[in-house]
């Protein structure tokens, strides 16, 4: 008797365990996307029950290339696809369809006491590099240039050297600090102080940026208009020069399990968690791609 | 008969538990040196010893060209450290001193337990003293626009080292025999003159140990230096460099290990900043070993 029991029990459970195994959906990229997207698919979860989702991280490079390799079914990506690996891609029969799920920004910070109310952001990469250490050369009063920044294990530390530094190396002056958080306390009591952060750290309980922060502005060309990053128009509409989109990619139409969970993440729902962990909301126009590709 | 045997059998099996535990710290301390050496070695097949031990640059993961350079971390760890003893010694000793011979034994009862809880704080809780309240106070005083420095590194070692320094010191100036300061007194010295030229002298070998633990305590400490340092790769410009943000060897592993991948130069470089880092703790140990022997012979 008792070994009937046991049989069946084990039945079930390579039963169960084949069930869900066929319906896990296996998701693998961007170490910027991967908490993100693991806080969404529990949420997802949760509410779906018997959906199931694995979330790894690893890199933008990892995610295309298990997509390409169809060891995944959903590739998260910071960058854009090299067309190499596009062109990899289409020779093993993977046709990649990409959805914007998210929209990273990255805010430039200074002291309140600095009068500057905008930048270039040529001038931000040659603040970073090194290459300019006072302010006055960028129009700001003489002071020595006190720059924080994050540690390179950071993805926005990368973000910012291949977007803003022109993928050269950041000076080694830099403070590199443990967080966001840690930068903005820097930046409050230091008033020679440069720094950048997720948007979503900018704001105190109230939803006010921070008391003794200043948010710069930052125009893309030299002679042209400067955005703020709190302008969601503007981050909308890319004129606001130091964000990028955050991308899934699945190889041809996604099937109706990754295809439901896409629709929640861009769902008004999933766009709050993102805002929330952070990030920015996408726009309207990358709305209606996502639709676009989901049919 | 069987009882006997017995007993004899209990005695050879506790006596096997013990010499276990006892091989077991060797060979634990073997197995890490074995695996460092193991896995710091790959990293010199790409890299120059000589430019690793001396090059100022270290950026590995630098678009432009990876430089493997670890002397700024050296010159930092011992910068930090150093000031760290600087402060922790001297105070370590005076309240060693206060506490074993000019405290009432009420005041020591209860001094010397609140030191001993001094060590208990988790060094993460340091650092973020360090960031909120003693780099704030480091710019102000300095007139410099952040306190993320070397200073305040070693202020806060200062703090970490000082319970080990303050026990392990007052300890062993109570060890001082009690007659070396009655002859001492009834020669017609001071207290003061038979505490610094008697005692201090005769427990000199428990105060290097003392200082050499605290420095042991203060070279490895991580969390701290990571939090309060700031951990820019720049060389320290000396004399200065007291107020320059600085980045130790301990301090670059914690920030690069946990997101290096793995098996590349890198990695492996990261590992041989672990063994340099070990040689460096093993020579003061053997150096204060030594020193220790060398008093202790004199002593008898």
């Amino acid at each position: 008797m008792k070994k009937i029991t046991l049989i069946a029990l084990a039945t079930l459970i390579v039963l169960g365990g084949l069930l869900m195994g066929a319906k896990t959906i296996q998701v693998k990229g961007s170490d910027t996307l991967v908490n993100l997207v693991q806080i969404l698919a529990e949420t997802y979860m949760e509410k779906n029950p018997g959906s199931a989702l694995a979330v790894l991280g690893g890199g933008s490079s990892t995610g295309i290339a298990g997509l390409t390799n169809g060891t995944c079914d959903i590739a998260n990506h910071s960058r854009e696809w090299k067309a190499k690996e596009i062109d990899l891609a289409w020779e093993k029969g993977v046709k990649p369809r990409f959805f914007a799920v998210a929209v990273d920004g990255v805010s430039i910070i200074v002291n309140e006491k600095n009068p500057l109310n905008e930048m270039k952001m040529s001038d931000v990469g040659a603040l970073y590099r090194g290459d300019i250490k006072n302010w006055k050369a960028v129009g700001g009063p003489s002071l020595g240039v006190s720059l924080y920044g994050r540690q390179s294990n950071s993805g926005t530390y990368v973000f910012m050297q291949e977007h803003v530094l022109g993928n050269k190396n950041y000076s080694t002056d830099m403070k590199e600090m443990n967080g966001n958080a840690q930068i903005i306390e820097g930046i409050l009591q230091d008033e020679g102080g440069i720094g950048y952060v997720g948007v979503g750290y900018l704001f105190d309980q109230s939803g006010k940026v921070r008391k003794g922060l200043k948010v710069l502005n930052v125009s893309k060309t030299p002679d042209g208009q400067a955005f703020s990053p709190l302008d969601k128009a503007a981050v909308d509409s890319g004129n606001y020069p130091v964000a990028r989109a955050l991308y899934q990619a699945t190889n041809g139409k996604p099937t109706a399990a990754s295809a439901d969970f896409i629709r929640f993440e861009i769902s008004d729902e999933g766009q709050q968690i993102v805002v929330k962990e952070g990030f920015f909301a996408i726009s309207p126009a990358q709305r209606a791609e996502n639709e676009k590709n989901l049919r | 008969m069987q009882k006997k045997r017995l007993a004899n059998l209990k005695e050879a099996a506790i006596r096997a538990f013990f010499f276990t535990c006892g091989v077991l710290a060797i060979l634990a301390l073997v197995g890490i040196f074995v695996t460092l050496i193991t896995t710091a070695f790959p990293a010199f097949k790409e890299i120059n010893i000589g430019q690793f031990l001396s090059g100022k640059t270290w950026d590995p993961t630098s678009p432009e060209k990876a430089e493997y350079g670890i002397l700024s971390m050296i010159v930092s760890t011992l910068l930090v450290t150093g000031g760290a003893l600087a402060i922790a010694v001297p105070i370590g000793i005076g309240v060693a001193a206060y506490l074993s011979d000019v405290a009432h034994w009420r005041v020591r009862e209860v001094v010397k337990p609140i030191v001993e809880i001094l060590a208990a704080i988790p060094s993460v809780v340091i650092g973020f003293l360090g960031m909120v309240l003693f780099a704030p106070a480091i710019s102000k005083i300095f007139h410099i626009g952040h306190g993320l420095t070397a200073l305040n590194g070693s202020l806060l070692l200062a703090v970490m080292a000082l319970p080990t320094i303050i026990s392990i010191s007052e300890d062993s100036l109570n060890a001082v025999p009690a007659a070396y300061s009655e002859a001492s007194l009834a020669l017609g010295a001071s207290r003061w003159q038979t505490l610094v030229r008697v005692k201090v002298p005769a427990a000199l070998s428990g105060i290097i140990a003392a200082s050499m633990l605290g420095m042991g305590r203060a070279i490895g400490e991580t969390m701290t230096v990571l939090m309060a340092t700031g951990n820019s790769r720049t060389f320290p410009h000396l004399p200065q460099a007291f107020l320059e943000s600085v980045r130790t060897m301990t301090a670059n592993i914690a920030i690069e290990l946990g997101e290096v991948p793995y098996y590349t130069t890198h990695y492996y470089a990261l590992f041989a900043i672990g063994l340099v880092l070990f040689i460096m703790t093993f020579v003061v140990n053997l150096v204060a070993d030594v020193v220790l022997n060398k008093y202790q012979e004199r002593e008898q």
